[in-house]
């Protein structure tokens, strides 16, 4: 990204992190917001790896001279289930144990671009540094 | 984890057998600025006269974690003695920048960021010690923030039990209502650490919560 006018997103498909381990799949997060892109994964991290990748971040904030990294913004956006039947959450629920969280959205971006993701149930907006 | 349950059994044993009393290892969790220490301060001056750190509004003041051991608390007919921990708060972004606004120099500023950066890390690597955890909120800020989603959801993973304190309500534009509607499943008290509002209901929450501490 050469300035901020523009920001690309990347998809990155529940298949390309499925089968990493938690490590490899913190290390990928964080090689591609220090490359100053904004990612959006289809599914989610699970709680212990968002906290490793949280302390993995902090590491490098300000390891390097050169480096402008100052964090991430991260956020997950889930659709509301809450007013599934019984049924249909037994079949969620069945659907996600074969195939993980797919209908979950992760979105992850270098905090030098995106300055805040607001969000609330319905809604998620990213703001972007001027 | 085997281990941990033989482990945790033994030590159960161990506890009964000499009659040691355990101190419940109290956790103080949340985003920076939420009033953690705000609140360790009020409890610990409440109940042993002294405060645990000093609290500031410059973001990051915690940036150690910091404990008051022995603190023995009495609600009603209870009573239950603790070690309140109080842990740097957490965030996925440290910009030195942010503290220059605060009347910190460059030197000074970087300084912090870099402490704070250590502290989000030592936080969450004491989460596997907690007994119990108070989660901190400012009742006047949006709830949905990945940081506290986070955050309840490694204290989940963990089962271990949680409080959340939706703090500084005498502030203007406070709204807890919005808090209990973000984490529907938590018992959430609403307080101003500051100036010692609804203590009492805080405190009976905190006792309903040791009930369902880890190891019991």
């Amino acid at each position: 990204m050469k300035n901020n006018k523009s920001v690309t997103l990347q998809f990155i498909p529940y298949a390309e992190i499925a089968y990493l381990t938690s490590f490899q799949r913190v290390k990928k997060l964080i090689d591609l917001a220090m490359e100053n892109r904004v990612v959006l994964i289809q599914g989610r991290l699970a709680p212990e790896e968002e906290a490793d990748l949280i302390q993995e971040t902090m590491k490098y904030i300000g390891k390097s001279k050169s480096s402008r990294f100052k964090g991430i913004e991260l956020a997950t956006f889930m659709p509301q289930t809450k007013n599934l039947s019984m049924m249909q959450t037994i079949r969620e629920n069945f659907a996600k144990s074969l195939l993980g969280e797919r209908d979950v959205l992760t979105i992850i971006g270098p905090a030098t671009v995106v300055r805040e993701i607001k969000k609330d149930p319905t809604k998620i907006q990213l703001l972007l540094r001027k | 984890m085997p281990v941990n349950i033989i482990a945790d059994f033994f030590t159960r044993i161990f506890y009964s057998i000499f009659n040691v009393k355990r101190h419940v290892k109290l956790g103080f969790y949340g985003p920076p600025n939420g009033g953690k220490t705000t609140l360790a301060n009020k409890i610990c001056k409440d109940w042993t006269g002294e405060e645990i750190g000093s609290v500031s509004k410059v973001p990051h003041e915690t940036r150690e974690v910091q404990f008051k051991e022995k603190v023995d608390v009495k609600f009603e007919n209870k009573k239950a003695t603790f070690k309140i921990i109080d842990t740097p708060g957490i965030a996925t972004k440290i910009d030195y920048e942010d503290f220059l606004h605060y009347g910190l120099n460059v030197k000074e500023a970087k300084k912090r960021a870099k402490e704070a950066t250590r502290g989000v890390i030592e936080a969450i690597k004491w989460l596997d010690d907690m007994d119990a955890v108070i989660v901190v909120l400012d009742s006047s800020k949006n709830p949905y923030t990945q940081v506290n989603i986070t955050i309840i959801g490694n204290l989940v993973a963990r089962k271990i039990p949680v409080l959340i304190a939706a703090n500084k309500i005498d502030l203007r534009g406070a709204d807890i209502k919005k808090i209990e509607a973000a984490f529907p499943e938590y018992d959430v008290a609403g307080i101003s650490a500051r100036a010692g509002t609804n203590m009492e209901e805080f405190y009976e929450s905190l006792f309903n919560l040791i009930k369902k501490k880890r190891g019991t």
